[in-house]
């Protein structure tokens, strides 16, 4: 069979098993479509999260960008798991204890204020917007690369899968299909990093062949580890050093918390903990989930520097005509071009860009071809020595290619990328809509609807949210790519510190939180929408605060809402003693019960 | 008598927690990002010691503290008798 009927098989196969158990798993009552009825196990729970967790993004991009920046990547990888260690110790435990369905609920009841459930309500639905716009064009992008239809089709097939489960079954049908897609995703991710590490160091597992010595041409031990190769390789070729940094220590250090406190206060992560049947599943399932992402975070850098390692084998210096074929197929895609500056019809790989942007062509290899048979690129050739444009997502989407693996691997890297982008999604979603239904409108603007009324509101509002989220797919916002830092810097800012505050210090109170998160959503937003849009050329490290980049803001950000909240509690009449007694009630496990009702 | 029990429990969880994010900082903020070029002169096997930490290491010793927290925690709840069901 070929790759392409291949492809439709497994991406086809994988949706229909989705629809499967949504269709098993309906949701019947508010507390099904919210916390899937709160009686999910640990296991289950902690897949769910991983697959909730890790978007396209992770699965596509992350080992790319690894591959490009080396050691600076670093705070990504640490970032984006240190954050489970919060949230099994800080947060998880306790708002299980708490046990009722949203974040805004949480912070609505505990500070006793609709003002600051309202707050709440607007960081989730902006902060899961930015995130879930993201998704739908990845699941447009991938459907595009290997099933070659338009992105746009690919982002209204999404649309309409996710449709049906999210709608249909909510928390309980996200749930358990969330636990089918990380398997989906995790075997789709470690086959070929498997395959790769086998055949760059004969190492079944990445992280151990990622430390090990590589084999030469003829499959004999070299003696020269990997990573010292790479080293050599690099800089020879005038980038700097993999193993080694080139960001400032006081900007990854801020980087680094922001990504892990953000971790912890992202809504749809924290919902996930909510559907737990006890307090100490909660604590076990963020293990769990830790657990399944890094079976795939401790894989990507590996993935990573055996890729650039091959790529630069491979491709560098080789000539045009002699290049390998994936190289012609995805040079067809857009995601590679090549200039030849020099004109001795060879691949010249060296460091910084060989043009200003991505690269425009002046038509398909027919229509325009160069003296190689190259497709012509039309963007101004910059004066360094560097020759191709290699898109860093190909790191992962051509690994197999590269590898000369099988086409069924191909295949399956594809339903894997779906598979992401939509467990994502649909988590975003479910946030949206239970933030709406559940924290607006029965909690705060017509709290006498019946159960029925307010569980057909949720599905109302999950439909909204995936045509909304399908627009921005279809029609992305030039800033998407931009706006990442937005969700863990306003999440950092915003939400981590007044629940840590809501359940470690009893004294918090309403006039407090609200300052607050108002003081470090606003600066965090400012500083952001600063360097960001307003004045993007300025945004270098001269002119940052303290040297902290957009990215890292979200830390400081989160130490003004601490200082603020605590100042302003100071000075204002302590909590009522109905809600201190909630506060000593959460942080006893006995009890936790089921999330009740209302 | 039971307001005690809980201030006590409460002070031996916070003992733990504080005990473990020294842990989790030393490992990712520690060895990962502060001290990564000293560490990084230290070689093991084909890594140097502060890279590995940044990429790998960190995030094993983050699992295994969560594992031994909600494992700490189990046999806190019983001691002081606020364990569920």
């Amino acid at each position: 069979m070929d790759i392409q009927t291949l492809t439709y098989l497994f991406v086809g196969g994988s949706f229909a098993l989705y629809i499967g158990i949504a269709i098993w798993s309906r949701a019947g009552s508010t507390k099904d479509f919210y916390v899937a009825g709160g009686g999910v196990s640990p296991v289950a729970n902690g897949a769910a999260t991983a697959a909730d967790w890790m978007s396209a993004a992770s699965f596509i991009s992350m080992a790319g960008i690894i591959a490009y920046a080396g050691y600076d990547a670093s705070v990504y990888l640490m970032g984006w798991t240190g954050g489970y260690v919060l949230l099994a110790m800080l947060l998880a435990p306790y708002l299980r204890k708490f046990g009722k369905f949203t974040v805004p609920d949480f912070i609505g009841d505990r500070y006793y204020s609709n003002v600051a459930r309202t707050v709440a309500v607007i960081c989730v639905i902006f902060v899961s917007f930015t995130y879930v716009a993201g998704q739908m064009r990845g699941t447009g992008i991938v459907f595009a690369r290997f099933l070659e239809v338009d992105v746009n089709v690919g982002v209204v097939i999404g649309m309409a899968i996710v449709f049906f489960y999210a709608v249909l079954g909510g928390m309980k049908g996200i749930t358990y299909t969330q636990v089918a897609q990380y398997c989906v995703l995790i075997f789709a991710f470690l086959v070929p990093a498997v395959f790769l590490s086998i055949m760059m160091t004969g190492h079944v597992f990445p992280q151990t062949g990622f430390g090990a010595t590589v084999l030469d041409a003829a499959g004999n031990d070299s003696g020269v580890y990997l990573l010292q190769k790479l080293d050599q390789v690099v800089t020879d070729l005038g980038f700097t050093q993999y193993t080694e940094g080139s960001k400032s220590t006081i900007d990854v250090f801020f980087i680094a918390a922001a990504l892990m406190c953000g971790t912890a206060g992202l809504p749809h992560v924290i919902v996930r903990f909510f559907t737990v049947p006890r307090v100490k599943d909660a604590r076990i399932s963020a293990g769990w989930a830790l657990f399944f992402i890094a079976l795939l975070y401790t894989s990507a850098p590996a993935v990573g520097a055996f890729a650039r390692l091959n790529l630069i084998d491979t491709v560098n210096e080789t000539q045009y005509t002699e290049l390998p074929d994936w190289f012609y197929n995805w040079e067809n895609s857009g995601l590679i071009g090549w200039v030849d500056k020099n004109g001795d019809g060879a691949v010249q790989m060296r460091a910084g860009a060989p043009f200003a942007g991505k690269p425009n062509f002046a038509g398909s290899r027919d229509e325009a071809k160069g003296s190689q048979g190259e497709r012509v690129v039309t963007n101004a050739p910059t004066d360094n020595a560097s020759e191709v444009y290699i898109d860093r997502d190909i790191i992962v989407l051509a690994n197999p290619e590269i590898g000369n693996l099988p086409a069924w691997v191909i295949a399956l890297v594809a339903a894997g990328g779906v598979a992401a982008a939509l467990s994502t999604a649909a988590g975003l979603l479910l946030v949206i809509s239970s933030a709406i239904s559940h924290d607006l409108l029965k909690k705060t603007i017509k709290p006498d609807i019946t159960e029925k009324q307010e569980l057909l509101a949720a599905r109302g509002a999950a439909v909204v949210a995936i045509c909304i989220a399908g627009y921005f797919g279809i029609n992305p916002p030039g800033f998407v790519a931009q706006v990442v830092a937005f969700a863990f810097g306003l999440a950092a800012a915003s939400f981590f510190p007044v629940i840590l505050m809501g359940i470690f210090y009893k004294r918090m109170n309403k006039e407090g939180a609200i300052a607050g998160m108002l003081v470090g959503l606003t600066f965090t937003f400012c500083y952001i929408v600063y360097f960001k849009f307003v004045s993007p050329d300025l945004n270098t490290a001269e002119h940052w605060w303290l040297g902290v980049s957009p990215e890292g803001i979200g830390t400081l950000g989160m130490v003004l809402n601490f200082a603020v909240a605590f100042a302003v509690s100071r000075v204002t009449a302590p909590p009522p003693e109905h809600i201190q007694h909630i506060v000593e009630d959460i942080r006893i496990p006995r009890g936790a019960g089921e999330a009740h009702a209302h | 008598m039971k307001e005690e029990n809980a201030r006590a429990y409460w002070a031996a969880n916070l003992r733990l927690i504080l005990t473990y994010l020294a842990i989790w900082f030393a490992v990712s903020y520690g060895c990962g990002i502060l001290l990564v070029d000293e560490l990084n002169q230290i070689q093991m096997f084909g890594f140097k010691l502060g890279f590995w930490f940044a990429q790998q290491g960190a995030i094993y010793v983050f699992l295994v503290l969560i594992i031994m927290y909600a494992h700490s925690m189990n046999k806190l709840d019983r001691k002081f008798d606020v364990h569920e069901d």
